[in-house]
């Protein structure tokens, strides 16, 4: 036996759209405010953490160098270097430097990412030594831009001109840094090829960019 | 029984002789952490003088740091004309832009590519062996 209602021509995608837009905004008939309120921070809660903690996840050396890109050309010249071993054991690992701590900052960096997932996966640019060094140039200066015009926030979480203390530095660390302090430099203006080798060209690009930075043509 | 005698003595002489061995570690135990060698400091600020005309002159400041490499010459950032103005930097010597067939270079020449063959930086290191080298300044008064 049929209902008499079953001939009717069900309801389109746009009707069943329309009807729980609907239901969304009505009061609920069913459940306690107390419930409503207590299941909608609960799940907030979970979702906000999960996908914090899933970012995270993202976040730590484990995960950068388990692309080979980035395991055998930087990571390898980054091991030895003194941010990766030190008297005192204090380690900077790749996000440390390489993604801001900021949340906003942060989220932006990671969305700038699929550019790098691209590259590995669907265009492999810099699949061999060869073509990564062959890349190399431009991928160091895209870098060195990009911590100029965030003067250099990334470094400045560990080091700060206002916890620096000059009388513990040698002579010629202890002038350029003052000099540095009274014409507003940032760390990435002397301090490139620290925690990894320096690309052929290095100087002419670090010229160029100093050149062109002045003029207004900030990115 | 003289062959037992002998044995006995080869023995006895091999325990003696045990004795007065050391080991290039000296009384170091196998496993203590060995002491670093000790590092003459670098000199930084003043420079030390030469000591004859043709002396590579000395680097006051430290550069273990410094890549020099097939790629990238890190000394050349601040000692390169035109960079050495930048950097209020020493000049390289003109002799270092010419190659071996004499001809003058806008770069520096692959011979004189790797600084650190010819100059060090200046340390305070003793003399290891007492001597009585005068410089070539000291002979001429």
């Amino acid at each position: 036996m049929t209902p008499a209602n079953d001939d009717r021509p069900r309801p389109g995608l746009w009707a069943r759209l329309r009807q729980s837009w609907g239901v969304l905004w009505r009061p609920s008939a069913r459940f306690s405010l107390g419930t409503l309120m207590i299941a909608g921070i609960a799940t907030g809660v979970i979702g906000w953490g999960g996908f914090n903690w899933a970012m995270e996840l993202t976040n730590t050396e484990t995960f950068c160098i388990s692309c080979h890109e980035m395991q055998l050309n930087v990571y390898r010249e980054f091991k030895g270097t003194v941010h990766d071993n030190n008297k005192s054991g204090v380690r900077a690992t790749c996000p440390d430097c390489h993604v801001p701590r900021e949340w906003v900052h942060k989220l932006v960096r990671k969305v700038e990412a699929t550019n790098e997932l691209y590259h590995t996966f669907l265009v492999p640019s810099i699949d061999t030594r060869e073509k990564f060094e062959a890349k190399r140039l431009q991928l160091a200066t895209n870098v060195w831009t990009a911590m100029k015009r965030t003067d250099s926030r990334e470094c400045r979480n560990c080091h700060n001109f206002d916890s620096m203390d000059f009388g513990q530095q040698r002579s010629r660390a202890r002038n350029r840094h003052l000099q540095a302090q009274d014409e507003g430099k940032t760390c990435i203006d002397c301090h490139k090829g620290v925690a990894h080798k320096l690309p052929a060209g290095a100087f002419g690009a670090e010229r160029e960019l100093e050149e062109t930075w002045g003029s207004g043509r900030r990115r | 029984m003289t062959r037992l005698l002998v044995l006995a003595l080869i023995a006895l002489s091999g325990v003696a002789l045990a004795q007065d061995l050391k080991t290039l570690r000296g009384d170091q135990k196998i496993d203590a952490v060995d002491a670093a060698p000790p590092v003459s400091q670098v000199r930084e600020g003043a420079r030390l003088d030469r000591a004859y005309r043709q002396q590579p002159p000395l680097i006051p400041h430290a550069i273990e740091k410094y890549e020099i490499d097939l790629k990238v010459n890190q000394c050349l950032r601040c000692h390169d004309w035109p960079d050495n103005v930048r950097e209020n930097a020493p000049k390289i010597s003109e002799t270092h832009y010419v190659d071996r067939a004499g001809k003058r270079l806008d770069q520096i020449a692959a011979t004189r590519w790797f600084c650190n063959q010819c100059h060090v930086p200046q340390t305070d290191a003793k003399p290891l062996v007492e001597n009585r080298f005068r410089s070539a300044v000291q002979s001429a008064r």
